[in-house]
Formats: C-alpha cells, sequence, structure tokens
C-alpha cells in the first residue's frame, strides 16, 4: 500500500526534500501552504509531489527548482520562483532528466531562467503550467518549455510568456503540442530544430519577438493554430527554414508583418488557413519545391505573395483573394481570370523598400494594373488558375 | 471731406488713375464725371477700398483708408451694377447688411413702401428683372443714415417712379448735410441733383468746380453740352 | 463675429445650391454600393480610402473654383460693408470647406453607420479616414481659392486648379518613385519621408496605412521609420504637417486677397 506523507510547518516533515528522501516508491507526497527556502529538490523515484493550494517553492537563486528522475513521477500545484540565471548552466525551475511517463502539471513558475526543461526523456504530459521570465534580452533568457532528446510527450494547455523561446524543440519526436498560449516571448512562441514526426495544433502564439520557427525539421503537422501580431524587421507569423514533408492547415495569420516566410522547404501543403491584414502573407524565398496552396483565404494582406529566388516552385488553386477582380461566367463558384498574387508594386519594394510609402497611391495602382493587363515582371507560372469567388469558413477554437 | 491725394492705378499696361488729386467737400452733391474709361469706377472703388492704388492714397477726415475697414461703416455704396447672390431672397440680403453692419436703419420701412419692394420681398434675386434688383439696391443704400453716399449710375433700369423716389431721397440727405458722390452719365439727374462736378479724363482730374463754372467755361447753356464740348476738345488734341 | 457670421452666409447659401446636395447623394450612394458590393465593412474601408485620398481633393478643388467665380457678387457686396478682406475670404473658405466636409460625414457616416461601422473594429479606421477627408478638403479648397483669386479668367482657373490636383495626386508620386529607384544606392530614409510631407495627399495616404498596413511598415530595418511608424511620433508628424497644409493655402490666399481688385 503506498502511504501519503505531509510536509507543513507543523508536520513531521517541514521540508520538502526530506519527505522526498523519506518516501517509498509510489507514495504521495502532500505538501501544505507555506513558503519552501528550497532548491535542487531531487525526485528519484516513482512519486507524486503534490502541492495543496500553490505551496511556493523559493529557489533563491540556488541552481534549479526540481530535478525530476526516473518513471512514473508526477509533480503538481507549486508556485516556483527564482530559478538561478547562468551563463553555463541551463538552470530550470524543473529539470526532467531521462524520465518515462512523468506528468509535471498546474506549476506556476514566476522569474525562471529556464521553466520546464526536459531531457533524454518520453512519454511525459507538460501539462496546464504557467511559466513566464523576466523579459530581458535574447541571452540572459531562457527557454519555458525546452525539450530535447524526448519522444512521445505531450505539451498541453501551457501559458507562458516573457521568456526566451516559449516551447522549445530540439530532437523530438512523435509528440504533441495542443492548446497552448505561448506570447510575448523575447524570440519565438514556439521553436522547432532537428524535430521529425510532430504535430501542434490549437495554440495560439502572439506577440513574439520573431513568431514561430520550424527549422530542419521533417513530417511536422500544424493545425488550427493562431499565430498573430508578430511585428518586426525579422518577425514571421511562421519561418519555415529546411522543412520537407510537412502540412500546414486550418490556421489563422493575423497582423503578422510576415504571415509565414518559406525558405529552402519542400513538398508542404497548406491548406484551409486564413491570411489576413499581414504585411506580407506569404514570403517565399529560394530553392522551395511543390508548396501548394489550396482553399487559403488572403484577405486584406498587404502584399499576398513575395517571391524571389528562382529555383522554386509553389502552386496556387482555388484560393480566395480579397483583392480579386475577376467575374464568374460558368458559375462554377472560381473566377474565370486567373489571380496574379504577385504585385509588381511588390518587386519595386523588394529593391527599394523605402518605396514602401507610396503604398496605396493611385500611381502605385496605375502601374500595378498596367502590369496585370501585360505582365513584363511577374513571373507568368505564379498565378491562382481557379480564384474562388467567395472566402472559405475556417475556424479555430 | 474726402481728400484724394496722387492716387495712381494702373491695370495692365492701362493707366486708369494718374496721379489724381481731388477733394470732396463735405455737406453737398459732387458729380464725378467724364467719358468711358476715364477712370471715375476706379475712383470711388478707391475710396471703399475694393481697388488697392498703386500710388497715392484716399483720406477720410485726416485717416488714410489704407488697409482700414471700419470706416466703411460711414459710407453707404450703391454700386452700378446691381448684382446680388442669386440664391438669397431679397429680405435675405437686407437681413444678412444689417446684421454686417449693425447699424440702425431707420428709413428701411419708408423706402420699402415707397418703392414697391414688399412685392418681392421673398423672392430669390435670381428671379428679380433688373429694375428690380436696382430697387433693392437703392434700399440697401438708402435705409442706413450714413455722412457718405456714393452712389455709381444709381438711375440704371429704374422706372420713372423710382427714380423720382430716388431723387427725393438724394435731396432729403443733401438737405440733411451728407456728403453724395454720384457718377451717372444721364446730364439731367446730375443737373438736377449735384452742385459741384469733377471731371475725369484719362484718369486725371480736368475740371473741379461748380456746375455754372463749368458751363461758362465750356460757353454753353446745358450740363450735356459743355461735356461733349470737352471731350470733343480732348479728342481733337489727342 | 465677423467671421462667424460670414461663415454661416456661406452655408446658408450652399445649403441652398442643388451642388452640395449632388456631392452628399454622390457620396452616399458611393457608401451604399461599396456596402453593397463588398459586404464586408473591412474591404469598403480599404476601398474608401483610395477614393478619400483621390476624390475628396478633387471635389474640394473644383468646388472651391466653382464657388469662388460663382460667387462674385457676394464678395463684392460685403467688400464695400465695413467687414475685413481677411474675415470675408477666411469665412468664404471655412464655409465652402465646412460645408464640403458634413456633405462627405454625413454622406458616408449615414451608410456605414447602418451597416453597424459604430460597432465594429474598424471604427477608427472609419473615423481616422473622415478626418482626413474633411483635411483635404480643406487644402484643396484653399489651394483652389488661391488659384482662383489668382485668375479671373475661369477657364484658365479650372484647368490650373485640376492640373494642380493632378500633380499632386499623380504626377508628384510617378516622379517621386523615379527618385526613389534611380538613388538607390543612397540612404534615403530621410528623402522618403521628406518627401511623403510635401505633398498632403501622400501625407493622408500615409496616415491611413499607418492603420492599415503597420503590419508590413514595421518590416523595415531603418532606424527613422521605425521611430516613425512604430511610436506615435508617425501620427503627431503626419497630423502637424496636414495642419501646416491647411494654414500655407489659407495664408497664400488672404495675401492674394488683400491685393486684389475688385
Amino acid at each position: 500500500m503506498a502511504g501519503t506523507i505531509r510536509v507543513c510547518d507543523t508536520c513531521r516533515f517541514q521540508s520538502i526534500a526530506g519527505a522526498i528522501a523519506q518516501a517509498n516508491k509510489g507514495d504521495t507526497v502532500l505538501v501544505y501552504p507555506g513558503v519552501y527556502r528550497e532548491s535542487n529538490i531531487q525526485v528519484d523515484k516513482s512519486l507524486y509531489v503534490v502541492g495543496i493550494n500553490y505551496p511556493r517553492v523559493d529557489v533563491q537563486q540556488q541552481g534549479y527548482g526540481f530535478v525530476l528522475k526516473g518513471d512514473s513521477i508526477t509533480l503538481k500545484g507549486f508556485e516556483i520562483y527564482d530559478v538561478e540565471q547562468s551563463y553555463v548552466k541551463e538552470y530550470a525551475a524543473v529539470l526532467v532528466r531521462r524520465c518515462t511517463t512523468f506528468v509535471v502539471e498546474d506549476l506556476r513558475i514566476r522569474r525562471a531562467f529556464f521553466g520546464i526543461l526536459a531531457e533524454k526523456s518520453s512519454s511525459g504530459v507538460i501539462r496546464d503550467n504557467r511559466i513566464s521570465g523576466v523579459y530581458r534580452t535574447e541571452a540572459d533568457a531562457g527557454n519555458g518549455i525546452h525539450l530535447w532528446h524526448c519522444k512521445h510527450m505531450r505539451i498541453e494547455g501551457n501559458v507562458v510568456h516573457h521568456m526566451r523561446d516559449g516551447i522549445y524543440f530540439e530532437f523530438v519526436s512523435r509528440s504533441v503540442i495542443e492548446h497552448n498560449h505561448s506570447h510575448d516571448n523575447v524570440r519565438y512562441g514556439l521553436h522547432f530544430m532537428f524535430s521529425n514526426n510532430d504535430e501542434y495544433h490549437d495554440n495560439i502564439f502572439e506577440r513574439n519577438g520573431a513568431g514561430v520557427a520550424v527549422m530542419f525539421s521533417k513530417y511536422i503537422h500544424m493545425r488550427r493554430n493562431v499565430f498573430r501580431d508578430n511585428w518586426g524587421v525579422a518577425s514571421y507569423g511562421l519561418l519555415l527554414k529546411e522543412i520537407y514533408d510537412a502540412t500546414i492547415t486550418d490556421n489563422h495569420f493575423i497582423r503578422n508583418t510576415i504571415g509565414i516566410n518559406i525558405d529552402g522547404s519542400t513538398r508542404i501543403r497548406y491548406e484551409r488557413n486564413l491570411f489576413q491584414a499581414n504585411g506580407w502573407a506569404v514570403r517565399i524565398l529560394g530553392a522551395s519545391y511543390q508548396n501548394d496552396f489550396s482553399e487559403n483565404n488572403f484577405l486584406h494582406n498587404t502584399f499576398d505573395v513575395a517571391f524571389s529566388g528562382r529555383e522554386t516552385t509553389v502552386r496556387f488553386v482555388r484560393n480566395y483573394w480579397s483583392d480579386y477582380t475577376g467575374y464568374d461566367l460558368d458559375r462554377d463558384g472560381y473566377g474565370d481570370v486567373p489571380y496574379r498574387p504577385v504585385k509588381l508594386f511588390s518587386y519595386i519594394v523588394n529593391q527599394v523598400p523605402e518605396a514602401m510609402v507610396l503604398l496605396r497611391s493611385l500611381f502605385v495602382g496605375l502601374i500595378n494594373f498596367s502590369e496585370k493587363v501585360s505582365p513584363v515582371f511577374t513571373p507568368d507560372n505564379l498565378v491562382d488558375s481557379k480564384p474562388a469567388m467567395r472566402a472559405y469558413d475556417i475556424e479555430v477554437r | 471731406m474726402i481728400q484724394i491725394r496722387g492716387l495712381t492705378k494702373t491695370f495692365g499696361k492701362l493707366r486708369v488713375l494718374d496721379d489724381l488729386h481731388l477733394d470732396i467737400a463735405e455737406s453737398r452733391v459732387t458729380a464725378i464725371l467724364g467719358p468711358n474709361g476715364s477712370g471715375k469706377t476706379t475712383l470711388i472703388k478707391s475710396i471703399l477700398g475694393m481697388v488697392v492704388p498703386d500710388k497715392g492714397d484716399v483720406w477720410i477726415d485726416g485717416t488714410s483708408v489704407r488697409g482700414q475697414w471700419a470706416y466703411r461703416r460711414n459710407i453707404s455704396y450703391m454700386s452700378q451694377i446691381a448684382n446680388f447672390p442669386a440664391n438669397l431672397r431679397v429680405r435675405e440680403v437686407v437681413d444678412m447688411i444689417r446684421e454686417i453692419r449693425q447699424q440702425p436703419a431707420p428709413n428701411m420701412d419708408e423706402i420699402v413702401r415707397r418703392l414697391g419692394v414688399g412685392r418681392f420681398w421673398n423672392k430669390q434675386m435670381q428671379h428679380l428683372s433688373g429694375g428690380m434688383r436696382q430697387k433693392v439696391n437703392v434700399l440697401l443704400t438708402f435705409m442706413f443714415d450714413t455722412p457718405i453716399y456714393i452712389l455709381d449710375e444709381p438711375t440704371t433700369g429704374l422706372d420713372p417712379l423710382a427714380l423720382m423716389h430716388l431723387k427725393e431721397l438724394i435731396v432729403q440727405r443733401k438737405a440733411q448735410g451728407r456728403t453724395i458722390l454720384i457718377t451717372s452719365h444721364i446730364m439731367g439727374f446730375v443737373e438736377e441733383m449735384a452742385q459741384h462736378v469733377a471731371f475725369l479724363v484719362e484718369g486725371r482730374l480736368y475740371f473741379d468746380g461748380s456746375l455754372e463754372e463749368l458751363k461758362q467755361r465750356t460757353g454753353t447753356d446745358t450740363l450735356e453740352q459743355s461735356i461733349a464740348e470737352i471731350i470733343k476738345r480732348n479728342y481733337a488734341a489727342v | 463675429m465677423q467671421l462667424y457670421k460670414i461663415v454661416r452666409y456661406v452655408i446658408r447659401d450652399l445649403l441652398r445650391s442643388r451642388w452640395t446636395y449632388v456631392y452628399f447623394a454622390f457620396y452616399y450612394l458611393l457608401g451604399m454600393v461599396l456596402l453593397f458590393i463588398n459586404r464586408d465593412l473591412s474591404k469598403a474601408v480599404i476601398t474608401l480610402m483610395n477614393i478619400i485620398t483621390i476624390l475628396t481633393p478633387l471635389i474640394g478643388t473644383v468646388f472651391g473654383v466653382m464657388y469662388y467665380y460663382n460667387s462674385r457678387e457676394f464678395i463684392q457686396l460685403l467688400l464695400a460693408q465695413p467687414l475685413r478682406r481677411d474675415m470675408l475670404f477666411s469665412g468664404q473658405y471655412i464655409g465652402v470647406s465646412l460645408s464640403l466636409s458634413l456633405s462627405l460625414i454625413l454622406g458616408l457616416g449615414i451608410p456605414f453607420s447602418m451597416y453597424g461601422v459604430l460597432y465594429s473594429g474598424v471604427i477608427w479606421d472609419f473615423a481616422v479616414l473622415l478626418v482626413i477627408g474633411g483635411f483635404l478638403t480643406f487644402i484643396f479648397v484653399g489651394l483652389a481659392l488661391v488659384v482662383a483669386l489668382a485668375n479671373d479668367n475661369r477657364i484658365k482657373g479650372f484647368g490650373y486648379a485640376i492640373f494642380l490636383w493632378l500633380a499632386f495626386a499623380v504626377v508628384y508620386d510617378g516622379l517621386f518613385l523615379l527618385g526613389l529607384l534611380y538613388f538607390r544606392d543612397y540612404p534615403l530614409e530621410k528623402f522618403a519621408l521628406g518627401g511623403v510631407l510635401v505633398n498632403p495627399i501622400d501625407l493622408s495616404r500615409i496616415l491611413i496605412l499607418l492603420k492599415l498596413d503597420i503590419a508590413a511598415l514595421m518590416g523595415f530595418t531603418g532606424a527613422v521609420f521605425k521611430k516613425v511608424f512604430g511610436t506615435s511620433v508617425g501620427m503627431i508628424m503626419a497630423f502637424g504637417a496636414l495642419l501646416l497644409w491647411v494654414w500655407i493655402p489659407w495664408q497664400l490666399m488672404l495675401w492674394y486677397a488683400r491685393r486684389k481688385d475688385f
């Protein structure tokens, strides 16, 4: 029979570490409200460590908060703050090292360096945590939820803000990220590196320094996420770099400087996404092949598509473009005249960025129109041959 | 007392007033006469400040009018062509001028009655005949009691009855000691109204004196003849 | 006081004029048609921007010139009254501009508020649009009055005024773009911003862009652009420049009026 060990001011155990040391495998350690000035609390056996009403763990800038190691560990319901900052070690409120089937749940992590850091672990759940850092610079901030060499992980319902990257994946496979809210992080809201066969859906990423980046990864599926209000010189709703075989469906890209920036990515399907009020809805750089856009809505973006680099195959079909002015005489729901999403002015702005001040002027309208009537500069093959006459209904949560 | 000193005005190449000096005495009717294009209207508009002279100045009671506006309170002006904003009704024009001038209009009702302006009181200006408009012009000029009256071709378009009323008004004002300035091509009218004549030729003062003096000098019986005589002489000289 | 009276007469006069209603009806129908075609407030607001930055200056220009030539009697009548010339002409200027602005605001405001703009997210975009339309009306009525005062010949006056509009609306931007392309190897930030300040139509456009296209504008590396577009500096600067643009033609008009013979 598993026992229960209580930790409080008047209990037998006044320290969490002390209680854990005495606990047997399978026991529950119940921690009552109070301030526990403890750091580097080692949980190295299968336990349920549960805080009641968020007892406070003050790490006092001394290394880690909790360190989890082993199988079947649950950590739940604490408030953890003042994790040590370091330029050499990645101190985290919770370090998960070589664990399987663990649950890290309902933590409130403040003034974190790293929030939850998982290494070489699998089959874990990181759920409903709130993680925030002190907004400083990229160099001295850590990541909110940082996974390295993990698989079969589930990151769910967390709120992460004012960290370096909200959620960071490196060598993580077959994992799911869902229903998280990652905002106001210094660098990326979500960052994938060398991670394959993952999916993320129903997340909200907003006001992050550079949006969301998916790099050097394969078979990533992105669904029903919201990417919005990422403004700045190198700011994207979504940055794709060296990505293969991904699907991007039913997402909202709203008010980003660049909705999706595509760099050297191949075999990507973009379906039923909404691009609204972005500076550039889609920017395609060189060496990207078989990028297929269909049934997306492009609404009121400053530029729908910008395009540089020749070695590229992009296909647009059946998208809705709010700038489309054609007609549908055969009433099949698609315009009879192809739509050219690349405007001449977008080329000019590419050459001379300052020319942007002439955006939406009558003169620019005239040259765009003349280019539309007889294209000289814009590529012939970059057209939507079946532009939809009506916008699609694209819902996210 | 209106003093005109060295007044010069050119429109393009045309010199309309050429170093004109003239005193217009108070409490009498002075007629400004001259052939077409001799500068009569320009002189009047200079006094009113509607034309900005190139050189010289107009002094009223010892004060220069240049850049001034309040002195126009003392002047009632009847323009040569009775043009009014087409959309406005007679009543509105009268109300507007009264509101702008903020002066009592003691003679208004009487003049309205005598000229029969009441019949088209609520009509828009664009629907009035030339004569009707001229009646409105007379009303706007004489409804105020001001020290100076300037009438530019006041008889144009008036029917005999209205003309009679106009003459009565002028006589009445003269009797009250007002300074009145008239230009007209109807010499009978001038002879009847004016005691004093200033005669302009090509922007210069050719003659300034009483009617009698003018007749004496030209050796003619009527004003009309003397004017004709002057014009003839002048153009013969040219 | 004098100014107020004259403004009132001018507006009363214009309320009788067919053209005020034509202008109002034009905007009303335009608003209705836009909403009917688009069924989408955001899109209608964008289309409206093009119309406002191009059409209000044109209408202001034509109406200003026309009004001046048609109101010469009114001016003559009032010049003989104890009124300051400055007040008379300022009054006309304000009266014409104000009634045109009202036609614009009511003409567009009614259909758009019927479509629920008041309760939608674009209410501020729409409001900024109308305010800018008002500014442009004032600016171009002022310029039109300057041209009209300087030209007694109606046909010439109309011609010059239309040319002035064309210059601001199209020609200037064309030359400006050529300049930018030609000097692309030099730092152009300040030149680009300065060039925009010089033209009231461009200035208004930038103000609207700050609302509609801020995401794209934030994609610049330049520090000056960043400051101008990223903070309230741009808004304040642009509105300041617009005010200056109202003031300059106004003063120019008074300068001409003081020297003119009637």
